[in-house]
């Protein structure tokens, strides 16, 4: 079977579904515009902006996916979860996934919190879910760093498909019948390889920057001084 | 091209739909999409109906049929999808040249590709009629809130300096007998794409910090917000197309 982009395009799923997803999303958006105006200080507001430049940029980059004519892209999630928080990662992804929708007609309107779930939320929530716990168990090294990074972008991206397969069953405009089981693993299989590759891009973007500007990497931050055990709540380290 | 002010897809002209306020732009879009994914996919005419609308704004905004529909092609991706659909969807089978498709695939089909189609129709007539400036201000007229316009502001600059330091990286990998062709370019690039990041960021941390120190405070001065909000009149004016493809929709769930 042939597909598809992450960006969900108008017609794909139903009304009422996109509805609720909508609103959905807006309620968890609101939630990290709350919590992230906290965030945004001095240091993360360039920060957030490049991210989102950086994600809207790279997403223009098209993976070709030689089997069967698929194409996908990367989604940045967890780099923004990396370099700027949860919250502000979020918002970051649901910005870049509006400006798209409204003046490249990538992603349709009515389908823009489908994408957000998808992409911001459900991306965004796995990756950090998986750096808080993987900067405590691994070792406090660059390679642990990016093995972390590495994992946690291909992770959410996969989870993020995923969801489209879930919006898909609850409101898809055509019945699959039995075949939706192949599209969750087509999805699952084609963005494990996208994966790959926002995991190896995640990867060497952070190791770069906590090199050079550890500073910048929010993820780090309750972890540098760790004399008193800093423990990284699921949500915002402190 | 200064930063934010044009972007790819704008089209520099002085026509009546250019000069509406850019937030009456961006609701009458919206609710024009949503009236068209929530009409039924059986009433065929109501989608001609709809591209009737779209192609009278096209015409009034003066963008050219050719250039509306080679920039469509961003949707290639889900007219795939679509193609797939007759054959892998369940239910009532119909013979159509010769193959057995599936009749809720087909019907699937045509209504990824016309929805999908029209929406895609009218966010580049968005796009090619209100600069990215002029969007983020409608934005903010719609009481988007600040943290959201303020990332949605430094992505549009950014992106434009995260080109440019690509730009240079690139003129100096060659000038360093660097070969960049197709593939072998992305190894290169992937080596860089680190350093970009970083170099992108100190140059627009410079920028951010020479605007607050000269005032910057999260949003964007008053003069940049230009003639003030939309009048009552514009509203009215714009309203026409959402207003007509929400009766268009209305008609179409009652009829089918």
């Amino acid at each position: 079977m042939e597909t598809l982009a992450m960006h969900i395009s108008n017609g794909i799923i139903d009304g009422p579904v996109a509805a609720v997803f909508a609103a959905l999303a807006l309620a968890a958006l609101t939630g990290c515009v709350l919590r992230g105006r906290r965030d945004l200080d001095d240091r993360l507001a360039p920060m957030a902006g490049l991210v989102a430049a950086f994600i809207f940029a790279v997403q223009m980059l098209n993976f070709p996916i030689f089997t069967a004519g698929v194409s996908g892209h990367l989604l940045g999630g967890a780099l923004a979860a990396m370099l700027v928080g949860p919250w502000v990662g979020a918002l970051c992804v649901a910005v870049v996934l509006v400006v798209q929708a409204l003046i490249f007609g990538d992603g349709g309107v009515a389908m823009l919190g489908l994408n957000i779930t998808n992409m911001a939320l459900l991306g965004t929530a796995a990756a950090y879910l998986l750096i808080a716990v993987l900067l405590r168990v691994l070792p406090r090294t660059r390679a642990g760093l990016a093995v972390t990074a590495f994992v946690s972008a291909m992770v959410s991206v996969v989870v993020a498909s995923q969801g489209f397969v879930l919006q898909y069953w609850l409101g898809g405009t055509t019945d699959l019948g039995g075949n939706l089981a192949g599209l969750a693993g087509t999805m699952a299989g084609v963005h494990l390889l996208i994966g790959i590759g926002e995991g190896l891009i995640t990867a060497t973007t952070v190791l770069t920057v906590a090199k050079v500007r550890p500073d910048l990497v929010y993820a780090l931050r309750g972890l540098r001084s760790t004399s008193a055990p800093a423990v990284p709540v699921v949500g915002g380290v402190r | 091209m200064g930063a934010g002010h044009g972007h790819v897809l704008y089209r520099e002209s002085d026509s009546p739909v250019h000069r509406l306020p850019p937030e009456v732009k961006i609701v009458a879009m919206v609710v024009f999409t949503v009236a068209v994914v929530a009409t039924p996919r059986e009433a065929f005419w109501a989608f001609g109906a709809y591209a009737l609308l779209v192609a009278a704004v096209a015409a009034l905004a003066r963008v050219g049929p050719r250039w509306l529909l080679s920039r469509a092609l961003i949707e290639l991706p889900f007219v795939l999808f679509a193609v797939a659909l007759p054959f892998l969807g369940a239910g009532e089978r119909v013979e159509v040249l010769g193959l057995r498709l599936s009749e809720d695939g087909l019907h699937g089909a045509w209504n990824i590709v016309a929805k999908g189609t029209l929406g895609v129709l009218a966010s580049l007539l968005l796009a090619a009629t209100t600069t990215t400036r002029d969007l983020i201000v409608g934005l903010d007229r719609l009481h988007c809130p600040q943290v959201l316009t303020q990332i949605a502001t430094f992505m549009l600059r950014y992106l434009d300096v995260l080109v440019g330091e690509a730009r240079r990286m690139r003129v100096a990998r060659i000038s360093r007998g660097d070969d960049p062709r197709f593939l072998w370019q992305l190894r290169g690039f992937a080596a860089g794409i680190g350093a970009l990041f970083l170099r992108a960021f100190e140059r627009g941390e410079r920028v951010y910090l020479a605007m607050l120190s000269r005032g910057y405070t999260g949003r964007m001065p008053a003069v940049w917000q230009g003639d003030g909000a939309a009048t009552a009149g514009q509203w009215l004016v714009a309203a026409t197309v959402p207003v007509l493809a929400a009766s268009i929709a209305a008609t179409a769930v009652v009829l089918t």
